[in-house]
C-alpha cells in the first residue's frame, strides 16, 4: 500500500479494469451499472466490490456521481487506484470509501474476482 | 500533509460538522496530490450546479449543506440545466426537474456564491493579479486561467472546490507551484487552423499529456480557438496545463498532432453527416464570440432551430451593444444559465443529431445527451446552414 487517501476497512469481491474511469456518464449513479460500451467491465455492477482501477478522468462533477452511488446504497466498498486524482478521492471522502494508491506491481497482483480485505490502519490487503 | 493546529482542529469536528467535512474533503485531495500543505486561495468556481448531473443525492445534500456553510472567499458557480426564463419554450421539460434545479440554485445562493452559473467566470469577472491562487472546478475554466490568465489551481473536482470556498484554502500541489515542469511537447502540424482543429488539438493533448504540456507551432489563436483549447483538453483528461512555446524543449518527449491524429479525434466525436439542430456555447460565447457572431450573421438567418448559450451577465452587455438583437432576428435562440453540455433542453424524442463546433459539447452530447454529433467550424455553419 503506497498511499492511503482515504482511512477505513472494507471487505468485497475485487472488480477490475484496467480502463481510467470517468464516473459522470460511464456509471449509472443509481444501480452502480457501468453504461459505457467502451470499458471492459460494460453492464458489471461496482456496487458492494473493491473496485480496481488505474485512476479516475473527466468531469469533476464525477466526485457527485460517486457521493451518489454511496447514498443509493450502490457504492465500492473500497477503490484501489494506481494514481489519486481529485475527482475520486474528493468523491470517496465525502462518501467515506476508503481509498488507497499503489504501486504498478502490486496493481498487476491483485486479482479480477478474488475476495479481499483493504484495512489502512494495517496498512495491507489481505486475501 | 502538514496541517495548522487550527486546521486540525477543524478536521478533528471542533468548529462544527461542515467545516470538518471540508477539511476531510481537502486532506484527501491534498495526499491525492502530493501537497504538503494547505495555501489561502482568493477565488472559488463551483461545479455540480446542473441536477441533470447531480441528482436527487446532490440536491440533498447541498439543501442540507446550505443550512450552515457560507462561502469564505469569492465563489462562481457553473451553469445549471436550464434557463428559468426560458422553460415554456421546452415542454418536454418537468415540473420535477424545474422543481430541484431550483433547489439546487437557492442552496448555492443562499451559500453565498455569486449566481453566475457560467462555465467561463473569465468572461464574467476581471481576473485577479497573475499568480494568484484561485480554486476552479471547471476543467476549462481551470485550464484556462492557468494557462492564459496566469493564475494557479489544481483542475479541481466538485466538492474540493467547495471546500475550497468554505474554507478559503486548498492543497499546495504541483500545480500551484513556481515550476511546473512539463515534459511533454505537442508539435502542432496543422497549418491555418481553426476554431474546431484547435478543440480537437485539446482532446488529443489532454488524452496523451499528464498535468501540463507545452505546444508548439501556434502563434496566437483568437480567443474562440483558444477557449476551444481549454474545453476539448479538459474533457479528454486530467491535463490541467498548457503553455504556447517557440522553441522545443530537448529533453521533453515530442508528440506530433498531424493529419491522422486530428482524422482520428474527428472520427470519435464525428458521428452525423448532418445536424436536426445547432448549439453554440461550449464554453458559453463571451462578448467578443458574440460580436462576431452577429457581425457573420448580418443579412443571414439560419434554416433550423440555433441554439446559442452564453452567461446571462454576457448577454446583458450583448444586449445593450446590440449583438443580441441580430443574432435574435437571424434566428439564434439566446439561452443563459446553461450550455450545451448535459443540458436537458435538447429533446431527444425530436433530436437525433446536433451540429457544433465544440469539441467538448461533441463529447458530451454523445456521451451523456446521447444524440449523434455533426462538428463543422462556425464559418462553415454559417456558410451551410443560413441563407
Amino acid at each position: 500500500m503506497s498511499k492511503i487517501i482515504v482511512e477505513g476497512k472494507a471487505q468485497g469481491i475485487v472488480l477490475k479494469t484496467t480502463s481510467p474511469i470517468n464516473f459522470l456518464g460511464a456509471v449509472d449513479k443509481k444501480t452502480g451499472v457501468i453504461q459505457d460500451k467502451k470499458y471492459d467491465i460494460f453492464k458489471k455492477s461496482i456496487k458492494g466490490t473493491v473496485l480496481v482501477f488505474p485512476h479516475g478522468i473527466g468531469s469533476s462533477v464525477g466526485a457527485y456521481t460517486i457521493y451518489s452511488l454511496k447514498s443509493n446504497q450502490s457504492a465500492p466498498t473500497a477503490m484501489i487506484c494506481q494514481k489519486a486524482d481529485l475527482t475520486v478521492a474528493s468523491g470517496c471522502a465525502l462518501a467515506n470509501i476508503p481509498m488507497i494508491v499503489v504501486s504498478s506491481e502490486e496493481f498487476d497482483s491483485i486479482q479480477d474476482g478474488n475476495q479481499i480485505t483493504v484495512d489502512t490502519k494495517s496498512e495491507k490487503i489481505f486475501n | 500533509m502538514e496541517l495548522t493546529a487550527e486546521e486540525k482542529a477543524a478536521l478533528n469536528g471542533e468548529h462544527g460538522k461542515t467545516l470538518q467535512t471540508a477539511y476531510r474533503i481537502l486532506v484527501a485531495t491534498g495526499e491525492a496530490t502530493n501537497a504538503e500543505k494547505l495555501v489561502p486561495i482568493k477565488w472559488a468556481h463551483l461545479s455540480g450546479v446542473n441536477y441533470n448531473t447531480i441528482g436527487d443525492s446532490g440536491e440533498q445534500f447541498l439543501r442540507e449543506l446550505s443550512k450552515d456553510a457560507r462561502v469564505k472567499v469569492k465563489a462562481t458557480v457553473n451553469p445549471m440545466g436550464i434557463d428559468f426564463d426560458h422553460i415554456s419554450d421546452f415542454y418536454h421539460i418537468d415540473d420535477e426537474f424545474v422543481q430541484k434545479q431550483a433547489s439546487i440554485r437557492d442552496s448555492y445562493i443562499r451559500m453565498g456564491v455569486e449566481p453566475t452559473f457560467s462555465c467561463t467566470p473569465y468572461e464574467i469577472f476581471d481576473l485577479p493579479e497573475k499568480n494568484t491562487q484561485v480554486s476552479f472546478a471547471e476543467s476549462n475554466a481551470a485550464i484556462f486561467a492557468n494557462s492564459l490568465g496566469g493564475l494557479k489551481t489544481n483542475k479541481e473536482s466538485a466538492f474540493s472546490a467547495l471546500a475550497s470556498a468554505i474554507t478559503g484554502k486548498s492543497p499546495y500541489s504541483d500545480l500551484r507551484k513556481e515550476n511546473v515542469t512539463t515534459p511533454m511537447t505537442i508539435r502542432m502540424k496543422m497549418d491555418n487552423p481553426n476554431e474546431l482543429d484547435f478543440g480537437m488539438l485539446g482532446f488529443f493533448a489532454g488524452k496523451v499529456g499528464d498535468t501540463s504540456v507545452n505546444i508548439s507551432g501556434v502563434s496566437k489563436p483568437n480567443r474562440r480557438s483558444c477557449k476551444a483549447l481549454c474545453g476539448g483538453m479538459g474533457t479528454s483528461g486530467t491535463c490541467a496545463k498548457f503553455q504556447f512555446v517557440d522553441n522545443e524543449d530537448e529533453k521533453s518527449e515530442k508528440v506530433d498532432f498531424g493529419k491522422e491524429e486530428m482524422n482520428e479525434v474527428f472520427d470519435e466525436l464525428n458521428t452525423a453527416e448532418k445536424g436536426d439542430i445547432i448549439t453554440l456555447g461550449s464554453p458559453q460565447l463571451g462578448l467578443e464570440e458574440l460580436s462576431d457572431l452577429s457581425k457573420m450573421l448580418k443579412g443571414k438567418s439560419f434554416e433550423k432551430r440555433c441554439m446559442v448559450f452564453c452567461s446571462r451577465a454576457v448577454q446583458k452587455q450583448a444586449r445593450s451593444l446590440d449583438y443580441i438583437n441580430e443574432i435574435e432576428r437571424a434566428g439564434g435562440e439566446i439561452l443563459s444559465d446553461c450550455c450545451t453540455c448535459l443540458t436537458p433542453l435538447i429533446d431527444t424524442n425530436e433530436t437525433d443529431a446536433v451540429t457544433t463546433n465544440s469539441i467538448k459539447g461533441a463529447y458530451y452530447l454523445k456521451n451523456s445527451t446521447g444524440v449523434d454529433v455533426n462538428l463543422k467550424p462556425l464559418s462553415k455553419i454559417i456558410e451551410d446552414e443560413t441563407k
